[in-house]
């Protein structure tokens, strides 16, 4: 029995219950846990449904008492070879040759780590040619790059880029290795992860040191935001994390940073495909992407009609913002999928969200209450997107948009 | 073409809310559904067998009512469930739930597709994907929008990205995520119903798998979760009322140092 409530020990008190995350866990007497009629003379005490746990372990904390508890089932002993796990390591993704903005983030992140470990920064490049933004990317806190440059990675594709990548792991052996949690990132570290027995964090917000034993804290999202969990891999490494975009910092640029650029090249069967990237379309409709954007200004029903979304475009344009769409504009065809926000959508987090016309359901705050501000403007009173907003607004939107865009422009002086 | 679909089941996120007094998830009549990214997995996987032939094999890994999942898919068209479970499995992360899938689908033998969801609702991390072709060792495409052409041993399909798309050529067999815009969900039929109700389920567990102790649940899974909490659930903020210009100033005085 991997979890276990000493019976002994439990008031029935039902802390437990509330820190169970998957409804596991019930007070029951010693005749209801066998199944029987309760016996409501005796003392209920907590039953752990073991077809819902998942052993997370939320509950052990939460008993005063010490009566959970979880075995930690035949870890493996900490290896010690896990000191030879030195540095820490950022995937600089590249798309066209422009590095992309979350690397830069990752950076920031990474040194602030590195002080508390007292070790190195090193950003790990793969692509044809990005011209002079190596240097920027030492300017912005790595210490090292490491380069793979060849005509065939000039593209990211999952086999060549999974195998330099383990290749260059299994020379350097970083302890820590962060890549944002983009499409690319996504794909790519899984593989890798698997393949070199490590262990893996989706999509964080939050990265520390536990300082006792130096191992990497993990904290994410789960159930759409709902709930936050922490997480270590502690016996394997590297440790490793993808990251999403706008949560961390890029530091400011130190022109005067110096950093040591170490060339790799590898036999040519490692960049090798079997799949065969044919050809990049890009959609050209949008301002800016949605995961990169600064500012969403995002549309629901509530605007009536596909063509009204014009009005959002132009708030859009004003304010060098990604436009937006709730699920129901999608499924109406007023909008393409690309814009989706929300569970079945795009998870967005920027720092401004202007939702209009949007009643706010479940699956769509999912998706996007992580932005910093959020402003609603809706009709109903009572809608949903209201309970999350930084500033609310009950009002016809389309009289409160143009007037919206108008100042906007005289502010900024467009 | 013989198509394995990998689907979980998930919690119906619309009701895992919090209870703003307590600060506690509110649990009460959650229903289990198939994670909604699996739904486009199977439709995709029934129009290809239609289109192409074959067999369709729906498999899950999860607590014995899991086997709800595959009936379900079985109701819409889908040939045979696979349910594996086994206490033994408990606590994986994505590594082992994806190494145990593997070794299930190396028992299957035979497939020229696998199919999944982006990601799951629940964990949303879009890993045990890549993490089955990875022990594989076959191709994937991740976030597939639509399957253009599939031509002899090679599919051509579109993978949607941040700004855009790529179109890529795969071998098969390869595996698949999946994004919604790839299709629309059926209905079951009538009919499917009453198959799905009459249909065996096969479960494999531990004793059938036989898997290495040290690659599966707790101890196989390299992460583990030390803490879990509720983050502090967004309140509502300032209302803005007045008249239409009146609303329109305070809110761009408030913004001003957001946007540039």
């Amino acid at each position: 029995m991997p979890i276990q409530i000493i019976v002994e020990k439990c008031t029935g008190c039902s802390l437990c219950i509330k820190a169970c995350p998957f409804d596991a866990i019930r007070m029951m007497d010693r005749l209801e846990s066998r199944g029987l009629a309760s016996d409501s003379q005796s003392h209920k005490k907590a039953v752990i449904d073991l077809g819902k746990c998942n052993l997370c372990g939320a509950c052990v904390p939460a008993c005063k008492l010490k009566a959970v508890v979880l075995e930690e089932g035949e870890k493996p002993a900490p290896n010690s070879s896990l000191k030879d796990y030195k540095g820490i390591w950022v995937f600089i993704e590249q798309k066209n040759g422009n590095i992309q903005s979350v690397s830069y983030e990752l950076l920031g992140k990474a040194q602030e780590l590195a002080r508390k470990l007292n070790t190195q920064v090193s950003g790990v490049l793969i692509c044809n040619d990005v011209g002079d933004q190596i240097d920027s990317l030492i300017w912005h806190g790595a210490d090292n790059i490491y380069l793979v440059q060849a005509p065939e990675l000039a593209n990211f594709q999952d086999e060549p880029y999974t195998n330099i990548l383990i290749k260059l792991i299994q020379k350097y052996k970083p302890e820590i290795f962060l890549c944002g949690a983009t499409a690319i990132g996504r794909s790519l570290v899984s593989r890798v992860a698997v393949t070199i027995n490590a262990g893996l964090t989706a999509d964080c917000t939050g990265l520390d040191i536990e300082p006792e034993r130096k191992v990497l804290l993990q904290t994410r999202p789960a159930f759409g935001g709902n709930i936050m969990a922490t997480i270590i891999s502690p016996n394997h490494r590297p440790q490793m994390a993808t990251v999403r975009h706008k949560v961390m910092q890029p530091q400011a640029a130190d022109k005067h940073r110096k950093g040591k650029i170490i060339r790799e090249s590898f036999e040519s069967s490692l960049y090798a495909s079997r799949t065969k990237l044919l050809d990049i379309v890009e959609e050209v409709e949008t301002l800016v992407n949605l995961a990169e954007a600064d500012i969403i200004v995002s549309g629901g029903r509530g605007l009536g009609a596909q063509e009204n979304f014009k009005l959002l475009e132009e708030l859009a344009h004003v304010l060098g913002a990604a436009v937006g769409a709730s699920r129901a504009t999608v499924d109406s065809g007023w909008m393409p999928y690309s814009h989706q926000v929300g569970q079945t959508g795009r998870t967005v987090a920027p720092k401004l969200y202007i939702a209009c016309g949007i009643s706010g359901q479940i699956q769509h705050l999912v998706g996007m209450q992580s932005s910093k501000i959020i402003v609603a403007i809706n009709k109903d009173p009572d809608a949903p997107i209201f309970k999350v907003a930084t500033y609310g607004i009950v009002a016809d939107l389309f009289q409160i948009i143009p007037a919206l865009t108008k100042k906007f422009k005289e502010v900024l002086k467009k | 073409m013989n198509i394995i679909v990998c689907i979980k089941q998930v919690p119906e996120t619309t009701e895992v809310r919090i209870n703003p007094e307590t600060n506690t998830l509110i649990r009460e009549g959650v229903k289990s559904i198939i994670n909604p990214f699996d739904m486009y997995a199977i439709e995709e996987g029934i129009r290809l067998k239609e289109k192409f032939g074959g067999k369709t094999t729906v498999i899950t890994m999860g607590p014995p009512q899991a086997e709800q999942a595959l009936r379900e898919a079985i109701s819409m068209g889908i040939d045979e469930g696979l349910l594996i479970s086994d206490k033994a499995f408990a606590g994986s992360d994505t590594w082992a739930t994806s190494f145990t899938l593997t070794c299930a689908i190396k028992k299957i033998g035979v497939f020229d597709l696998i199919l999944c969801g982006k990601q799951a609702s629940d964990g949303d991390t879009a890993q045990v994907g890549p993490g089955i072709s990875a022990h594989l060792d076959i191709p994937q495409v991740t976030y597939v929008k639509k399957i253009e052409e599939v031509k002899d041993n090679f599919m051509r399909v579109e993978r949607m990205m941040e700004e855009g798309f790529e179109i890529i050529e795969t071998p098969l067999p390869a595996l698949l995520t999946v994004v919604k815009e790839i299709n629309e969900p059926r209905l079951p039929s009538l009919r499917g119903l009453m198959r799905a109700k009459q249909a065996k389920i096969t479960l494999w567990t531990q004793k059938e798998l036989n898997l290495d102790p040290q690659k599966i649940g707790l101890a196989g899974s390299p992460t583990q979760v030390i803490k879990i909490f509720t983050p502090p659930p967004r309140t509502g903020g300032q209302m803005l009322t007045g008249e239409t210009q009146e609303i329109a100033d305070k809110l761009v005085g408030l913004l001003k140092d957001e946007v540039h």
